[in-house]
């Protein structure tokens, strides 16, 4: 089974490494926001998904991470090596403050609370005009640079986004298989049993929360780096919502679930953009299926049919040896 | 001290504005367990229902205060019989994000039937006039709400404390297969007050429409603005709303006064540092 998963991996990485070669430049832009808001999903899945902690004020560290990047950009060097650590360096403390009043709450008012911090962050932004533009936003921000590489060639930076993404989506599942990702999940399923173990349930649920902050701001520091932009609005709770909606239809919980929800999500709205402006009608709707009938996301009903393949199969069912027990007994 | 008691007046309406605003949604939460994000939307409904009711003659007001819920009310009750019973069994947080997704529905439909202008909704005029407090003139109708707020707030401590219906709200509150073991039909119960709640989004909105006006995602910002009074208030809890909406009215009456850049700053650290220090808000029950 762990060879079918490299073969299948692998098959991936080059497809997607070969893309430059066959798609359009518009295609490629698109290719280049949906690794963006994959990895930007990603950070929220390690929260909602293996924590069980329902953020809806991710956004927050995204802008963070963006507005670092961009200011850092226009005032010292559009060098990656400035922007990107500055990010992190940020998101990361912003994230550790938050977090300390986040940790003290849980369910609803852990959600509410991350919403009244993202909008704290979101008027902060929208006043301080010197330092971030305003309503205006951050224009003309200049295209990053490593060593003597510019990427302002869009191929380059597809490259470099896509390198980024491997190394986070790798990073994470190593780290959901670790015996801290256990832990979460753990969290995840019964806090007060995890408790009762000895597990310090607290420090884990807020190294969790820096984690997913921290990779927030590198998402939103490479949408800088793409877009040249950055406005206000990419910090509204609206953006908590469309980053929440992705892992929910992908499938939060799953490595693959917010990638594909975020793909799913860039696809839909390039198409439905260009027929009508009711996107939001047409998203909510989709949102409320998913909600109602379909729970586990994307990612679930790929799992629901290929087990209902399986079953049809057993014999040759080797990945699912508890499934061929049930049959036995 | 004439300008304190104005901003004090001031405040005081606009708690009770909030007030008028939120406890549909304190009611919903307290009762069914569900927080109600599409909440907003039914407030923004109401508003535009009262703005076409009055578009031709402002002494339609009247009607639109009866409409306007009424319709609201309806719209509640096919959201709950159609969507949100599907998800009873499914956990607190598929009814938060299907709420969440009604929000956006119906952030289009409003924006497809009325666009996106910035309406107002204008008062008859006997209401619309000025009366003199403090040697101050203020709107009467800031005056009414705040009348409205309070005749609103002891109807329904009424209801919940005194009343049969009360009692069995409050029995569903606290043990809902208890209260079904009784012989009470817990369903119609949910059903019920899921449609009071919508009815007192949409008069919020008719009440709160003459003073904040209708514009795109005002929802949005209302909802937001009632989440931060629910949570401070504590969740369940209708007192704690009224005192919840009354500190924010007031403080953010006050900021604004004072310092106008930090007002909407100062209610969100309100809010985090009350979370901090009670974590079940003012005078909030424990909620799982």
């Amino acid at each position: 089974m762990k060879g079918n998963h490299s073969i299948k991996f692998l098959f991936i990485f080059l497809l997607m490494a070969l893309s430059p070669f066959f798609l359009s430049l518009f295609h490629l832009n698109l290719l280049i926001e949906i690794l963006i808001l994959g990895i930007f999903a990603l950070s929220l899945n390690l929260l909602v998904g293996y924590t069980g902690l329902v953020s809806l004020g991710h956004a927050a560290f995204f802008g963070i991470g963006a507005y670092a990047s961009g200011i850092v950009a226009k005032e010292l060097s559009p060098n990656l090596i400035a922007t990107l650590p500055v990010s992190l360096l940020v998101s990361i403390l912003v994230s550790s403050i938050i977090g300390m009043f986040c940790m003290k709450v849980s369910g609803f008012y852990f959600l509410m609370l991350t919403l009244a911090f993202s909008q704290m962050i979101y008027s902060f932004i929208h006043q301080s005009t010197d330092l971030t533009g305003g309503t205006n936003g951050l224009s003309g921000i200049p295209s990053p640079q490593l060593g003597g590489v510019d990427f302002s060639n869009p191929v380059f930076l597809y490259y470099l986004i896509l390198l980024i993404f491997a190394a986070v989506f790798t990073g994470l599942s190593v780290l959901v298989r670790s015996p801290f990702g256990q832990v979460l999940i753990g969290i995840r399923e019964n806090e007060t049993r995890m408790k009762s173990m000895g597990y310090n349930t607290t420090l884990y649920k807020y190294s969790s929360f820096i984690i997913a902050g921290a990779l927030g701001g590198v998402a939103g520091s490479l949408y800088t780096n793409f877009n040249g932009f950055i406005s206000p609005s990419d910090v509204y709770w609206t953006m908590s919502g469309s980053v929440l909606i992705m892992v929910i239809i992908g499938g939060a919980g799953t490595m693959a679930g917010p990638v594909l929800g975020a793909g799913l999500i860039v696809i839909l709205e390039t198409i439905v953009s260009s027929y009508t402006n009711m996107w939001m009608l047409i998203i909510g709707v989709i949102f409320i299926l998913f909600v109602v009938f379909f729970p586990k996301g994307i990612v679930g009903i790929g799992n629901s049919l290929v087990n209902n393949l399986a079953k049809s199969k057993p014999l040759y069912n080797e990945s699912k040896p508890e499934a061929v027990y049930k049959k036995d007994a | 001290m004439d300008i304190i008691g104005a901003q004090l007046v001031n405040g005081v309406s606009y708690g009770l504005l909030l007030f008028v605003i939120t406890c549909g949604l304190a009611l919903v939460f307290g009762i069914l367990g569900v927080l109600n994000l599409a909440h907003g939307s039914l407030y923004m409904i109401g508003a535009y229902i009262a703005y076409s009711v009055t578009v031709n003659s402002t002494e339609n007001f009247w009607i639109a205060l009866i409409i306007a819920p009424i319709a609201v009310a309806l719209l509640s009750l096919l959201i709950e019989t159609t969507l949100l019973r599907l998800t009873y069994h499914l956990g607190h947080l598929s009814q938060v994000l299907l709420t969440f997704g009604l929000a956006y529905v119906f952030h289009d439909l409003a924006s497809m039937v009325w666009g996106s202008n910035v309406l107002t909704v204008a008062l008859p005029p006997s209401l619309s006039g000025t009366t003199t407090l403090f040697n101050q003139n203020f709107p009467t109708y800031r005056l009414v709400v705040i009348g409205i707020g309070l005749v609103l707030a002891a109807a329904l401590w009424f209801i919940q404390e005194k009343t049969r219906w009360g009692a069995i709200i409050r029995a569903g509150l606290c043990d809902k297969e208890m209260i079904s073991a009784l012989g009470i039909n817990i369903k119609l119960v949910l059903t019920i007050v899921f449609i009071i709640g919508g009815f007192l989004a949409g008069f919020g909105g008719v009440i709160a429409a003459p003073i904040l006006g209708l514009y795109p995602s005002m929802e949005f910002q209302t909802l937001i603005l009632a989440l931060v009074v629910l949570v401070i208030g504590g969740l369940g809890s209708i007192a704690g709303t009224f005192a919840a909406s009354i500190l924010i009215g007031l403080v953010e009456t006050f900021s604004k006064y004072l310092m106008p850049e930090l007002s909407l700053f100062l209610v969100f650290g309100l809010m985090a540092v009350i979370l901090v220090v009670k974590p079940n808000g003012l005078l909030g029950k424990k909620v799982a």
